[in-house]
């Protein structure tokens, strides 16, 4: 057992760092700064982030989920608006049905309404990470995987990420996927959005923290006060238990079989979705006043975790696989 | 980056596997009754003669000096077994270890270590809990001797105990972090007296209080030098904080496991409330394993946790209290009907957000030193 990060995962971190607070937002207002969001963009491909989970030698994919999860947590610390988990998602799902992607097409997945499952039975679905994507594929519950062009109109509860509705019936077959590849595809999105909602976590109270400090009430900084400062605290025990879990997870998605890597991501999920929110809240709680209105970057925060949290489900969805995953229910 | 053993780290394990197929003695559920602190010592004993207890700790002290990470195994198989928890001293040897000259190592790490010796951990007072700084118990230097006279309170394992590691002050003219040494003083003594202490959960036999009425203690048992006495603490609270040290994990995992046995047997028979509580448990109790593998990892590159100990025993509470939870909800309820042990188990976890320096006080210490939070 050792479960260090190598040096070059240690170095994939740094990188993504350096991009995400160079070029994501940093103020409500620089969310529709297009050119910075253009910069960004042009940054992650250039990077080669996104081509972590192609096929390499044998089909596997190039990266782990490790890799896959450090970057998902970078992105999202620094509120990154171009897309990741829908393009890592689409990625995947193309490897493990072995088809190959038309390198001009942005290609995203989508997900059943509620987003709490990646098959989808209906005529509609939801596309997640929609910026710039040109279709979504979609995974019947046959395992048949289509692609879908995204037409529909835009929700905007994540303010980095915009999901679209989209017509299923316009689906074009372009391959098959078996029940442990939909498993393992399964536990790939759980490992990813508990890695988002990690960063998530993590820029929140630096956000958070930065204000404790600096605002003064009582001619005091607020951060003085023990109510703030163990609201602050748990904050950080909750940010730790869930980074703890992410790392097993993440792991566990390639060192596993399908059905243990389901268990552990969605015990991972659902800690850091219960832990995201309550990390989120005290977010606002702290900011006062200030945390309420629009202009203020704690609400981005935690309309990131929101979607993140639905994407393959939160608290309930997940402590419902993790009962299955000892054998009760399910 | 790998959870999974070395080959050596799986050689480690079988054999331990086989070996707790013949010598699990099957003891109840740890702090739920007075039977199992009566039978601990000797599962002690036999857990360090089969050679898997003090296994990272330095081998001219009776350890092995394997690396940190056998200690995860030891921990997941006596869960997987449903044996007892290996015993909580780490705290007390890294102290001794750290602080004392070679002569105390010498003294007194073996007994401790092998099980020969009981020690329990004299630290807090009726008037010096959470500031435990202004503890009044002092030693006074007397020829070669100190004179001890205090009251000592919340004593872990004072009943079973031989020794007792005793936190005084041995100089009240400076300010009060300064003034205190610790010491090695025998329990069975004139002078000392000890007196159990019921917990809620009804057990006698592992806590109470204990009165040193100028008892004679010689200046060898000193434990580091004369007013080191915070810093001593200091290091013996900050492993005591560490779910690593404490083998924790093992207590938590067999819990969750008895109680899954339960629901799974008959899930028609617990409601969506009792399936919650226990999916939670479950996640709490794996998150928990995880922070031990990671935490032990980190050692390998000399990282050890000074101020993050905070972080770690708010976590073990939260995965305590959880687990405590569930045991209520599905096993122990306030009816008559319930498990007793169950019951005690969750009424134990209240424990946890207390000892070792309660939640509040972990949370101040997160605060101001990781957060780096101004203090008023």
């Amino acid at each position: 057992m050792d479960v260090r990060f190598t040096a070059e995962q240690r170095a994939l971190r740094d990188s993504v760092a350096h991009v995400v607070d160079r070029l994501g937002p940093r103020a409500v207002g620089q969310l529709d700064d297009e050119a910075r969001a253009d910069k960004l963009e042009s940054a992650v491909i250039a990077s080669g982030w996104r081509e972590l989970r192609m096929a390499g030698d044998g089909r596997a994919p190039v990266a782990s989920a490790v890799e896959v999860a450090i970057v998902a947590e970078e992105l999202a610390r620094g509120l990154a608006d171009a897309p990741f988990v829908g393009p890592m998602l689409a990625t995947e799902l193309r490897r493990l049905a072995a088809a190959d992607a038309d390198a001009d097409i942005k290609e995203t997945i989508a997900l059943r309404p509620k987003l709490a499952e990646l098959t989808v039975p209906g005529e509609t679905a939801v596309a997640i990470d929609t910026v710039g994507a040109d279709t979504a594929l979609v995974v019947a519950v046959d395992g048949t995987v289509s692609s879908v062009p995204i037409q529909g109109p835009r929700s905007e509860v994540d303010l980095t990420r915009p999901t679209r509705t989209v017509d299923t019936s316009l689906g074009q077959v372009i391959g098959q996927v078996g029940a442990d590849d939909i498993t393992r595809c399964e536990a790939l999105a759980l490992a990813i959005t508990t890695a988002d909602l990690v960063g998530t976590m993590q820029g929140a109270i630096d956000l958070t923290l930065e204000y404790a400090k600096e605002r003064r009430q009582y001619g005091s900084p607020i951060g003085s006060f023990q109510a703030v400062a163990h609201l602050l605290a748990d904050a950080r025990v909750h940010l730790e238990g869930s980074r703890t879990a992410l790392l097993h997870a993440a792991w566990a998605v390639d060192a596993l079989d399908a059905r243990d890597g389901l268990l552990a991501t969605s015990s991972a999920k659902a800690y850091a979705a219960r832990a995201a929110r309550e990390v989120c809240e005290i977010a606002i709680q702290v900011h006062g006043g200030i945390g309420n209105t629009w202009e203020c970057l704690a609400h981005v925060y935690l309309r990131r975790a929101l979607l993140a949290t639905d994407v393959l489900g939160g608290v309930g969805p997940n402590l419902t696989r993790v009962l299955a995953g000892v054998g009760i229910g399910g | 980056m790998d959870f999974r053993d070395s080959p050596d780290e799986a050689e480690f394990r079988g054999r331990l596997r086989a070996w707790l197929a013949a010598n699990n003695p099957h003891l109840p559920a740890s702090s739920t009754s007075d039977e199992y602190w009566e039978r601990q010592p000797d599962w002690h004993r036999s857990l360090y003669e089969g050679g898997f207890f003090g296994i990272t700790w330095p081998e001219e002290y009776g350890g092995h000096a394997m690396p940190s990470a056998y200690d995860v195994i030891v921990d997941e198989e006596l869960a997987r077994a449903g044996a007892p928890p290996r015993p909580s001293l780490g705290y007390l040897v890294h102290a001794i270890l750290h602080h004392a000259n070679d002569a105390v190592k010498q003294r007194f790490l073996p007994g401790l270590i092998n099980g020969r010796d009981r020690w329990c951990q004299g630290f807090s007072e009726p008037d010096a809990g959470s500031d435990l700084a202004s503890l009044r118990t002092r030693a006074v230097l007397d020829g070669d001797e100190y004179l001890i006279a205090g009251h000592k309170v919340w004593t872990s394992y004072s009943d079973l105990a031989d020794w007792c590691f005793l936190l005084a002050r041995t100089d009240p003219d400076v300010p009060k972090h300064k003034g205190l040494s610790a010491f090695a003083v025998r329990m069975d003594q004139p002078g000392v007296e000890q007196r159990p202490l019921r917990m809620i959960n009804g057990i006698t036999r592992e806590f109470g209080e204990v009165t040193f009425d100028d008892v004679r203690v010689p200046a060898a048992n000193m434990i580091g030098e004369r007013g080191e006495g915070w810093r001593v603490a200091m290091t013996v609270l900050a492993h005591e904080r560490e779910p690593q040290e404490l083998g924790n994990a093992s207590r938590y995992t067999k819990t969750v496991q008895q109680l899954v046995a339960l629901v799974a047997g008959d899930p028609d028979e617990y409601d969506a409330e009792q399936h919650r509580d226990l999916a939670w448990a479950i996640v709490e109790a794996d998150m928990l394993q995880r922070l031990v593998s990671r935490r032990l990892s980190d050692r390998l590159d000399g990282i050890s946790h000074g101020a993050e100990g905070s972080i770690d025993k708010l976590l073990m509470t939260w995965v305590e209290q959880a687990v405590g939870h569930a045991a209520l909800s599905i096993a122990g309820g306030g009816h008559d009907d319930g498990d007793q042990a169950m019951l005690n188990t969750y009424l134990y976890s209240r424990a946890q957000s207390v000892m070792g320096g309660t939640a509040q006080i972990q949370k101040n210490l997160v605060a101001s030193r990781i957060l780096g939070l101004p203090t008023t």
